[in-house]
């Protein structure tokens, strides 16, 4: 019995959690433009958004935002996380704190302070300055997926390294960066998956000129949005959910082997 | 806006930081003992002084000088005082709130509704969130693992779509008035009020109370459960008595992260309050982009940081250890 209840609650939250989903998939194949009336089945919104030329824009800039800046924020918050890891105790905490606290800071802060930052450098926003900023929120996660790898590794593996007569840059590559692998990619994926979605500090450092698939919506939401939105959200949902599916697979045989 | 002493500020400021990092680097350098791994850390020191610890300290200028760059704690005071109708305010919350917003404030009608729908939306997330978290870490329950995956895969979606996807289902001629008007019932108004925009925030922050909490039910010991069973306790007086004290760190991280996202919204109330109602993120983004006013939205910024660190600070007491922060 309550067996059965336990699956129906999860089953209505679930159900809230993609409602709006399913809404957006089924309507990106209406034939009509409108958002609420069902006009039979098309796939011309899909036909649509390859000749769109704002929204592919659109949507190379996001990508090649969090591509750039997920790598960018992997390899500055890898270094950053070996760094302070070796540090002592005082500057230690100290940096854990300059890490942390961005973290808390309301999205609107970090984008507006950021936005009179560039204003006032005199750097015109754009591309460069949404990428700074996705860099700047990006990297902490890195830091904070790393960190754990590291604290859990054998310190005396790196010291016996050495002992044995390995440089400590040889040690580095190939005694530590094995070990805290797992954390660099959790904490590369990571930033890419918030880069993609981050709608906030990129609408306050970017200019209306160069806009991510999440401002373009924000300033097509008061006018309607079109169709062709909802279908490239649902290629890219169904992109993303086949990722899943193949990383899934590839570790679930690796743990067989 | 900027003035003729700004340089000199800039300039100061950006000498007190250089030296403080200088200082850093030496201190780690020479207290650990010849290797150098602790200067891997001096681009990301740079990175974070140029791109968070600066624009900090633009912020704090701007939010203690007027326009023309002199000194003042105008911009403080004028968030007590600013003239604008409440009527709006008293309806949307009630005239039982009426005493808070009494001077008449329209800054702080809106901090205080801000807080107000926060605090709503944070109940109703715990209510949701703690037993979906509870069943799923039911060890009886097979498909804990994927169930989790189940609530990470929405927010894959564009969470500007999936609200706007909202509309779609509240709205005169959407999914529900369409439902209700099949069954011969009267059209429901269902979009641009307190509800619509609360049910917009429970939608996105929901999955952010259900991670931690389920997380720190997962890391309890199982044992301790069949102890209190052993010791005569029934099912209902070993969950209140073990079960809820152990899982206080997840609450308190799920609140956190429900609570702060929640404060500083501000897309849903625009789509789905439809403009009717402003809260404090849409308030910073007016005086900001609209009214160009950078000193006001500065200091009302810096309240809203203010605002986080106190409640963050509060919350650290209860989870001291800071176990249940975090969901990677």
């Amino acid at each position: 019995m309550s067996r059965i209840i336990k699956r129906v609650y999860l089953s209505l939250i679930l159900f809230f959690l993609y409602v709006p989903i399913v809404v957006l998939i089924v309507y990106s194949f209406n034939a009509g433009k409108s958002r609420a009336k069902w006009e039979g089945f098309s796939l011309h919104w899909y036909a649509d958004l390859f000749q769109d030329a704002a929204i592919l824009k659109a949507l190379y800039v996001t990508l090649s935002v969090a591509v750039i800046a997920a790598v960018a924020a992997t390899i500055l918050g890898t270094l950053a996380a070996i760094g302070i890891h070796a540090m002592r105790k005082r500057p230690q905490g100290l940096m854990m704190t300059m890490t942390t606290l961005p973290m808390t800071m309301p999205d609107i802060v970090t984008g507006i302070s950021l936005m009179i930052l560039f204003t006032f450098a005199q750097i015109e926003r754009g591309y460069f300055t949404m990428l700074l900023a996705h860099i700047t929120f990006n990297t902490p996660f890195v830091i904070l997926s790393v960190m754990p790898k590291l604290k859990q590794m054998n310190k005396f593996t790196y010291e016996a390294a050495l002992d044995l007569g390995a440089t400590p840059s040889y040690a580095l590559i190939h005694v530590i960066l094995p070990e805290i692998t797992p954390g660099i990619i959790t904490g590369c994926l990571l930033a890419f998956t918030l880069s993609l979605d981050d709608f906030v500090i990129s609408y306050f450092t970017t200019s209306p000129m160069v806009q991510n698939l999440s401002t373009l919506i924000y300033s097509k939401a008061r006018i309607g949005i079109e169709p062709t939105l909802n279908a490239l959200s649902a290629l890219m949902f169904l992109a993303l959910l086949l990722l899943l599916l193949t990383i899934n697979k590839r570790s679930s045989s690796a743990d067989t082997r | 806006m900027p003035g003729a002493n700004i340089s000199v500020w800039m300039i100061t400021g950006i000498a007190v930081i250089v030296l403080g990092f200088a200082a850093l680097v030496v201190l780690s350098v020479r207290r650990s003992g010849g290797i150098k791994r602790s200067f891997f850390a001096s681009p990301y020191t740079l990175w974070m002084i140029l791109f968070t610890l600066v624009p900090v300290v633009l912020i704090t200028y701007y939010a203690l000088t007027d326009a023309s760059g002199a000194f003042t704690l105008d911009n403080f005071k004028n968030f007590w005082d600013s003239n604008y109708s409440v009527n709006k305010l008293y309806a949307e919350m009630g005239p039982e709130y009426a005493v808070l917003i009494t001077r008449g404030s329209v800054n702080i009608g809106i901090l205080v509704y801000s807080l107000w729908m926060a605090l709503i939306c944070t109940l109703i997330c715990l209510a949701l969130g703690y037993p979906a978290a509870y069943f799923m870490a039911d060890k009886n329950m097979k498909y804990g693992a994927i169930l989790v995956v189940l609530f990470i895969i929405p927010m894959w979606m564009n969470f500007l779509l999936r609200t706007i996807a909202w509309m779609s289902i509240l709205e005169d001629s959407g999914l529900i008035n369409t439902v209700l008007k099949w069954l011969g019932l009267p059209k429901a108004q269902l979009m641009y009020n307190n509800t619509a925009v609360l049910l917009g925030m429970v939608y996105n922050f929901l999955p952010f109370m259900v991670f931690p909490i389920y997380t720190s039910l997962t890391k309890m010991d199982s044992r301790l459960l069949e102890a209190a069973q052993d010791l005569g306790a029934n099912p209902t007086r070993t969950f209140w008595t073990v079960t809820v004290p152990l899982s206080i760190p997840g609450v308190v991280s799920g609140i956190t992260m429900v609570f702060m996202p929640s404060v500083t919204t501000f897309f849903i109330p625009r789509i789905l309050g439809g403009g009717n109602t402003m809260m404090f993120g849409d308030l910073i983004e007016n005086r900001f982009l609209f009214q160009g006013n950078w000193n006001l939205g500065s200091a009302l910024s810096l309240v809203m940081m203010a605002l986080i660190l106190v409640s963050l600070g509060i919350l650290r007491r209860a989870d001291p250890e800071g176990e249940g922060s975090g969901i990677v």
